[in-house]
């Protein structure tokens, strides 16, 4: 199956939600390629896999609800040269069965995608069991594991496409829910580990990462209206992280912000701050993300509205650092 | 190798294994486990000699059996049995628990020396020799996949996923071994955590379960060998005694994780050696 990159496919992937653009991706690059399984612990049609199931049935492996079993399975079957994508939500595979991430993926470097759905907040009213508040922090610290999240769901697409020539265990982080506003419209060149630069800026260096790369635009047009001048980056690989990228985007700035779906602690924001202390780089930081708590459960729009992660909140709160730091 | 069943023969590479084991766990100079490595040397004489498909020669041989060691902490008795059958050297040996050795307390994957896995987290090994079987079948290949496990180690709720899905799968080609020697690293199993019925719990799921004398060579051999009529996963319970061989490791909590002293070290060199005269 051939998958157009251009406004028609932003705007039905949008539609569509980041889980079944996921199924969509995996139905796109399953053909004639026997070794590509898609595995689930019960969640196959809530991971978008219907199609992929009904095309594909014998790439298809459900383990039941055993998250720890699935990465241990898909373990085995990469060893021998198969390449399976798990999928689940967030927090069943990064924290039930981080250990045996670690021991698989990261120290036997097995070629397994762990593709976490729901991450952040849009599973909504399931509540904080299936959010995906701190994922990123727990992955990050595992050595071998290259950690991906995806600005929009076209570039859900382009990451599972990249990660079929991918050498290496990876952790596709998927944000947003449904009707995602979409980031890009058009093909563009997508490579895990460079960063994309979407706004030339010289005051305000915004590094965003997953859903937050929309959010994050929106935020730099409001600031350029009030005469401040923002970089804005996709970080789309959190680890290994882009150090070239942020170097070029620290040059010469105010402020450094970083804005992502996650709790503050361990994600984006603190990967940031560890390079920045690595060389030395003196800009000041500010961090937008979750609070360090287990907050209120609501619609996702309404979450990302009370936790300040929509473009004009971001703005807001940008603008009030800049303020005191004048 | 593959060779014939031979109680002579096999008995004698059971106790150079043991031999080997004792002069590795002495020579290193610090504790060693010892108790749950000597309790599972003729499970692994019978596998080695008998029944694993593979080739010194050509150590990554794509039709080999693959043989996963879950219960990691049984090393000593793993590196002896490659050692004795020519998959590592005497040099491999003699970096046993040295600085930076990659031959250490828990096997560290490296297919050049026949080992297939990581481990030493327990409950992992069945899940990944589920993997490894299934993968089999996907590509129609004969290999077959063994997988040691420990009693003890059948307190991880990971191991009954896996119990579950091997069973779900109907997975024939696939073998797991329980070194049940009713023992783990704080005690007597029984005491830790009690298990009612470790056969019946294992059939319960869906296993072909045969429970032997883990120590009975030709048991061994008879539940180990390939049986074309089997149509799900098979376990063999090997009821053995932790520390076998070594008179004072014998069922000896302690000698779990352990210390040769001189004399201790002397005592058991002796005593294997007096068993290799009978």
């Amino acid at each position: 199956m051939n998958l157009k990159f251009n406004k028609s496919s932003a705007n039905l992937w949008s539609k569509l939600g980041s889980r079944a653009t996921y199924g969509q991706a995996m139905l796109s690059i399953a053909k004639e390629r026997n070794e590509i399984l898609a595995m689930s612990a019960d969640l196959g049609n809530s991971s978008g896999l219907a199609p992929f199931i009904r095309n594909y049935p014998k790439q298809f492996i459900n383990v039941g609800i055993a998250e720890q079993n699935m990465i241990g399975v898909a373990s085995g079957l990469a060893k021998e040269g198969f390449m399976p994508y798990v999928s689940s939500f967030a927090p069943f595979l990064s924290m039930r069965a981080s250990e045996q991430i670690r021991m698989e993926l990261g120290y036997m470097k097995f070629n397994v995608r762990v593709v976490a759905l729901g991450s952040g907040l849009s599973m909504s009213f399931l509540g904080n069991s299936h959010y995906g508040l701190e994922d990123v922090a727990i992955m990050r610290a595992i050595p071998n594991i290259t950690i991906v999240s995806p600005a929009d769901c076209m570039e859900i697409v382009k990451v599972i496409h990249a990660s079929v020539s991918h050498d290496g265990p990876m952790y596709i982080r998927l944000t947003g829910a449904v009707n995602n506003p979409p980031v890009y419209f058009d093909d563009y060149s997508f490579k895990i580990g460079k960063a994309i630069q979407l706004k030339k800026g010289t005051d305000i260096s915004i590094i965003a990462t997953g859903s937050m790369v929309h959010h994050s635009l929106k935020a730099a047009e409001i600031l350029e209206l009030k005469g401040l001048s923002c970089d804005v980056i996709n970080m789309h690989t959190l680890k290994p992280i882009d150090v070239a990228a942020l170097k070029k985007s620290f040059n010469r700035k105010k402020l450094v912000v970083t804005v992502e779906e996650h709790t503050i602690i361990g994600g984006l924001g603190s990967a940031v701050s560890d390079f920045k202390a690595m060389i030395n780089d003196f800009t000041p930081q500010l961090s937008i993300g979750l609070p360090d708590k287990f907050g209120k459960t609501a619609e996702y729009n309404h979450l990302l509205k009370i936790h300040k992660l929509t473009g004009s909140s971001i703005a807001q709160t940008i603008n009030r650092k800049i303020k005191k730091l004048a | 190798m593959r060779n014939r069943f031979s109680q002579k023969r096999l008995s004698q590479l059971s106790l150079q294994m043991r031999k080997t084991m004792i002069q590795m766990g002495y020579d290193c100079g610090t504790s060693a486990h010892f108790g749950g490595g000597l309790s599972m040397v003729e499970s692994l004489a019978v596998l080695y000699d008998c029944i694993l498909k593979y080739d010194v020669k050509n150590k990554q041989l794509a039709d080999r059996d693959r043989f996963i060691l879950s219960k990691g902490h049984g090393v000593l008795g793993f590196y002896a049995a490659l050692y004795t059958f020519g998959l590592i050297g005497k040099n491999q040996i003699k970096s046993f628990q040295q600085n930076e050795s990659e031959f250490i307390a828990h096997p560290i994957m490296d297919l050049n020396y026949g080992i297939e896995s990581s481990n030493g987290s327990l409950g992992h090994g069945l899940s990944l020799g589920i993997g490894i079987a299934l993968a089999a079948r996907l590509k129609k290949k004969h290999y077959r996949t063994f997988v040691m496990l420990g009693d003890g180690e059948c307190n991880e709720g990971s191991v009954w996923e896996a119990v579950m899905c091997a069973a779900h799968f109907k997975l024939n080609n696939l073998v797991a071994i329980v070194d049940r020697n009713k023992m783990q690293n704080d005690g007597i199993s029984k005491d830790v955590m009690e298990f009612h019925s470790i056969e019946r719990s294992w059939k319960s799921f869906g296993w072909d379960v045969i429970s032997i004398n883990g120590h009975d060579l030709k048991a061994l051999h008879d539940s180990l060998k390939p049986e074309k009529s089997l149509t799900k996963p098979r376990v063999i319970i090997a009821n053995t005694i932790k520390g076998r061989g070594v008179s004072f490791m014998e069922g000896v909590p302690s000698w779990h994780h352990g210390k040769l002293t001189e004399q201790t070290y002397q005592q058991a060199i002796k005593e294997l050696n007096s068993e290799s005269k009978i």
